[in-house]
């Protein structure tokens, strides 16, 4: 039988710590996150008697009481849990989804990681398994079930970390919700500022992804950006345009381009012709930019000449 | 069954299948047990029968014809797949008739198999992702795509009316096809899929002359803006219901108001959010024949003269049963509805951000309301409304409103539900999202309300005690399930033990979709539901303590599923492997950033998701998910197109 000190995928780090807790009656074990009863007294609650903790694996250091909100812990707390340790495998990854998570509208594209948390105050189960000083991060600033604060909201919690998926209310609505928030606060409304979503194809994927263009602001941010989505993919030199702003690629710029690399990157604009990309300012690319297409070099080679004579014809 | 008309030839034939049935069913099961159906349930009205032996013989005196015209009134899909089952002639008939397959997980089966054995489809309808991507807990990437399906039926099945998917990748070059190879298609209903564009849409409309739905629910839409809706055809369309609320950008107004000058068949119609109050006037004018609409944002200023023209409009919609949409509406507006409350079968507030005393003016004036969807803003009194006004209530959803989701301002507590379920005599479905609860309440609706279908309580505090008395919500489910004889669907939370799953184990007998987050104690706990629950479906885990011991055991109860889901529970890497040796016929997928190669057999996976299946190991897994082998040799295999 497993014991409840092995459950714990999620950590819940509800409000408030001070003393938020009603004092329960004897004889129940509640438990948090880690299926850890309350390991000792803490504020005033009266739970000390239910003490059942005898996890070997939580140091001492687990039992300290701190006051004051989770967020603002000890940094030795931010660096332990750092994200990037337990995802080597995908280290960028978290880039590309934290920015679509800023759009309220495209919201649901999930990392990996993603779906493990939100935010950082995350226990990885595995590393349960495999560290016994996982437990460092918790503090007892996590009453359980917590049920005192419903009607008693004075304090909400400026980081607190949300388990992924709970409660279980489908990300549109809370997308919508947010939003709906979102709206009642809005004054400028500024137009421009609205996400741009533009669909990436490439060939042999089996499905397209789209990117917010207006989250980057030069070539080389939307290279390295559908780089880690498509990992064969290599855009490469077109990136040396953007933070000029105004050069016009060169006729052996684009050859080096289309010559070097296996793929390349091409885009539809406002009148349906296929252009590479890297050929006009990104403020410009912004606007005419329509789709993106990631082909082969080879496919591509035609485009060029066209490119040049169309951004000649422009000029 | 079938249509009044007809019920003479229905009972004959109902009882002529069951006499058959009964007698011949024995003999030929066991003898042909390789067919695709998986579900065994016997026809809901089974007489018990003794026959004589000479009735065994009369299925061969029946030719083809009738028995395909006796099959041609059997409706349900389940009673269909029983009758399957019967014999190889039976079989054959009854694939030969079938004009609406369902396939409830579309890795349980190819896309080939399904287009050849129903030469008749009509409608396809199928489920991708574990319901627990709804919540995020499925990676992107994971599958579920539509393509080789559409690839299937656009070769075999070219008339193909209708296609249903929910939770599914569906790309542009998937609608591209389906609008190129259906002639006839009529139908497209999309729940919760992603991966299209609105150039994607645009295809369909344009091509399908013969569109008749077009329907995105909560889908996830790469918008390239409002052009799509342009692309129907100029001339009237057969369009009967439309649905765009899941979609951002604007539509052009004018395309708007022609199209459904041109659409007389028009029934339902849900705008998204982009489209004004101040515009709503005039599309309402050119279709007042609605019986659904879902309106855009309610929040606009008017003029007093703009008010008087909307709320004339919105009085014209004499036929008007369900209304949705009122994104963002203003307390001011509600008035304008009242036309439209005392024929209202169907409310969703559930975007409505309207507090409780606009509330209760509005929904004390909808007497004929079967469902409800409403956020927690309502409070207990508005529920008290509800349970005095709305006594023909048969659904209720009470969503949580806090910028958190779960963190509450609002007195909505277990006394809404209990009110409402003392007042409400037809209510059967209920999906609730609470704080906080007690074993009382729980026991006080079970008493009440005996008919429930599905029960989904979400106490929100994971681990949550009945916060009178301190005490695991055991007693309370257990009401529940043993009171409410019809449960199909339960959905449990707060503090539970296993006794708790004892009980549902035991009780649950009609019990088909359970779904448990937080709760429990040891294996036990899935030992209970494994060895009890006969009619379970799709059992959902997450977070629970317990796996190998319960999995291994009851094994064999996972090939009567559709489908397992367990995520953040202590389900051993080696014990997969086991499980997959052992069951054949079952898709064992480890969902995990790191390679179970390279972990010791007893370290946990972070999600499993086990279904059965005749189509093997499926081959677009992406580079996060494994299917164990069934080999021990092979171990671990990874077959993955790119």
């Amino acid at each position: 039988m497993l014991s409840e000190e092995e459950l714990q995928s999620n950590v819940s780090v509800a409000s408030s710590p001070t003393s938020n807790c009603i004092s329960k009656g004897g004889g129940l074990k509640v438990h948090n996150y880690f299926g850890l009863s309350d390991s000792s007294s803490v504020e005033s609650s009266t739970l000390s008697g239910n003490v059942e903790d005898d996890k070997a694996t939580i140091s001492l250091k687990a039992t300290e009481l701190t006051l004051g909100l989770p967020g603002s812990q000890s940094p030795a707390r931010e660096t332990e849990l750092d994200e990037k340790p337990f995802f080597p495998l995908l280290p960028t990854k978290d880039e590309i989804f934290s920015s679509s998570q800023k759009n309220i509208a495209s919201g649901n594209k999930r990392g990996f990681s993603d779906t493990m948390y939100t935010e950082k105050n995350w226990m990885f189960p595995e590393a349960v398994a495999t560290q016994s000083v996982v437990n460092k991060e918790v503090t007892q600033n996590i009453p359980k079930g917590q049920l005192g604060t419903l009607n008693n909201s004075s304090s909400p919690p400026a980081a607190k970390a949300q388990i992924v998926g709970w409660p279980p209310v489908r990300s549109y609505r809370k997308n919508t919700l947010a939003t709906t928030c979102k709206n009642s606060d809005e004054v400028d409304g500024k137009p421009g500022s609205a996400a741009l979503f533009v669909k990436v194809s490439m060939d042999g994927a089996p499905y397209l992804r789209k990117v917010d263009l207006r989250s980057y602001t030069n070539y080389g941010e939307l290279s390295s950006a559908l780089e880690k989505m498509f990992t064969t993919f290599t855009l490469g030199q077109c990136g040396s345009n953007g933070a000029a702003g105004k050069d016009m690629l060169s006729e052996t710029k684009l050859k080096n381009l289309l010559n070097g690399k296996d793929y390349v990157l091409t885009y539809e604009d406002k009148d349906g012709d296929w252009m590479l990309v890297g050929d006009v300012p990104w403020e410009m690319f912004i606007d005419v930019c329509k789709k993106l297409k990631i082909m082969k070099g080879a496919d591509a080679i035609g485009l060029a000449p066209r490119a040049m004579e169309k951004s000649k014809m422009r000029a | 069954m079938g249509a009044s008309s007809t019920l003479l030839m229905v009972s004959h034939g109902h009882c002529l299948l069951c006499l058959l049935f009964s007698v011949v069913r024995f003999i030929y099961i066991k003898t042909f047990n390789s067919f695709d159906s998986f579900r065994i349930k016997s026809l809901p009205s089974l007489p018990s029968l003794s026959l004589s032996p000479s009735l065994v013989l009369m299925d061969r005196r029946f030719p083809f014809k009738v028995l395909e015209h006796i099959f041609s009134f059997v409706d349900s899909n389940e009673d269909r797949n029983s009758v399957s089952l019967v014999c190889k002639s039976w079989f054959e008939t009854e694939r030969r008739t079938r004009k609406r397959v369902f396939v409830g997980n579309c890795y349980a089966v190819s896309p080939l198999k399904v287009a050849r054995r129903f030469p008749k489809m009509r409608s396809l309808t199928l489920k991708g992702k574990p319901h627990f991507a709804d919540y995020n807990l499925v990676p992107d990437g994971w599958g579920g795509y539509a393509w080789p399906w559409i690839e299937a039926m656009a070769a075999r099945r070219p008339f193909l009316e209708e296609i249903r998917l929910k939770r599914m990748v569906v790309t542009d070059e998937c609608l591209e096809k389906i609008a190129a190879s259906f002639r006839d298609f009529k139908t497209l209903v999309l729940t919760s899929c992603e991966g299209f564009s609105t150039d994607g849409i645009a295809a369909i409309a344009s091509t399908c002359r013969k569109l008749r739905d077009l329907e995105l629910r909560e889908c996830i839409v790469d918008d390239l803006g409002g052009d799509w809706l342009s692309y129907f055809p100029e001339t009237s369309t057969s369009l009967v219901s439309l649905d765009f609320s899941c979609l951002d950008s604007e539509v052009k107004l004018s395309d708007l108001e022609r199209l459904l000058s041109r659409s007389p068949n028009l029934k339902s119609l849900k705008l998204n959010r982009s489209v004004t109050l101040d515009v709503l006037e005039s599309l309402l004018r050119r279709a007042p024949q609605l019986v659904e609409l879902g309106t855009g944002s309610f929040s606009d200023e008017l003029d007093p003269e703009e008010i008087a023209k909307l709320t004339k409009a919105l009085s014209e919609l004499k036929q008007l049963k369900s209304l949705s949409g009122l994104w963002d509406l203003l307390p001011e507006y509600i008035p304008l509805l009242y036309s439209l409350c005392p024929r209202l079968t169907s409310l969703n507030l559930s975007y409505a951000t309207v507090q409780m005393p606009d509330l209760i003016d509005l929904l004390s004036r909808c007497s004929k309301l079967q469902k409800l969807w409403v956020m927690d803003l309502i409070e207990d009194k508005g529920l008290k409304t509800v349970a005095l006004c709305c006594k023909e209530l048969r659904e209720l959803r009470v969503f949580p409103s806090g910028a958190d989701l779960d963190e509450t301002d609002v007195t909505l507590t277990e006394q809404g539900l209990v009110s409402v379920s003392e007042g409400c005599p037809k209510l059967e479905s209920v999906l609730y999202f609470c704080v906080q609860f007690t074993n009382a309440a729980l026991v006080s609706i079970a008493k009440n309300r005996p008919n429930f279908r599905c029960f989904r309580l979400c106490v929100m505090e994971p681990f949550a005690p009945d916060y009178r008395t301190q005490q695991p919500l055991d007693e309370g489910f257990k009401a529940i399930v043993e009171r409410c004889k019809d449960l199909r669907r339960l959905s449990v939370s707060g503090l539970l033990t296993d006794k708790a799953f004892e009980y549902i184990g035991v009780h649950a007998k009609k019990l088909r979709m359970l779904s448990i987050a937080f709760a429990g104690d040891s294996d036990l706990m899935l030992h209970h539901l494994l060895s009890g629950c006969q009619s379970l479906k799709k059992l959902e885990i997450r977070d629970c303590p317990f796996g190998d011991t319960a999995l291994l055991e009851n094994a064999a109860k996972l090939e009567t599923m559709r489908s397992l889901w367990m995520s953040s529970c202590f389900v051993s890497f080696g014990a997969c492997k086991q499980l997959s040796q052992k069951m054949p016929r079952l898709n064992v997928e480890v969902i995990d950033e790191h390679p179970p190669k390279t972990r010791p057999d007893s370290s946990p996976v972070e999600r499993i998701y086990i279904y059965r299946t005749v189509a093997g190991p499926r081959l677009d897994t992406p580079e996060f998910v494994w299917t164990i082998h069934k080999s021990p040799e092979v171990g671990v295999s990874r077959l993955s197109i790119r």
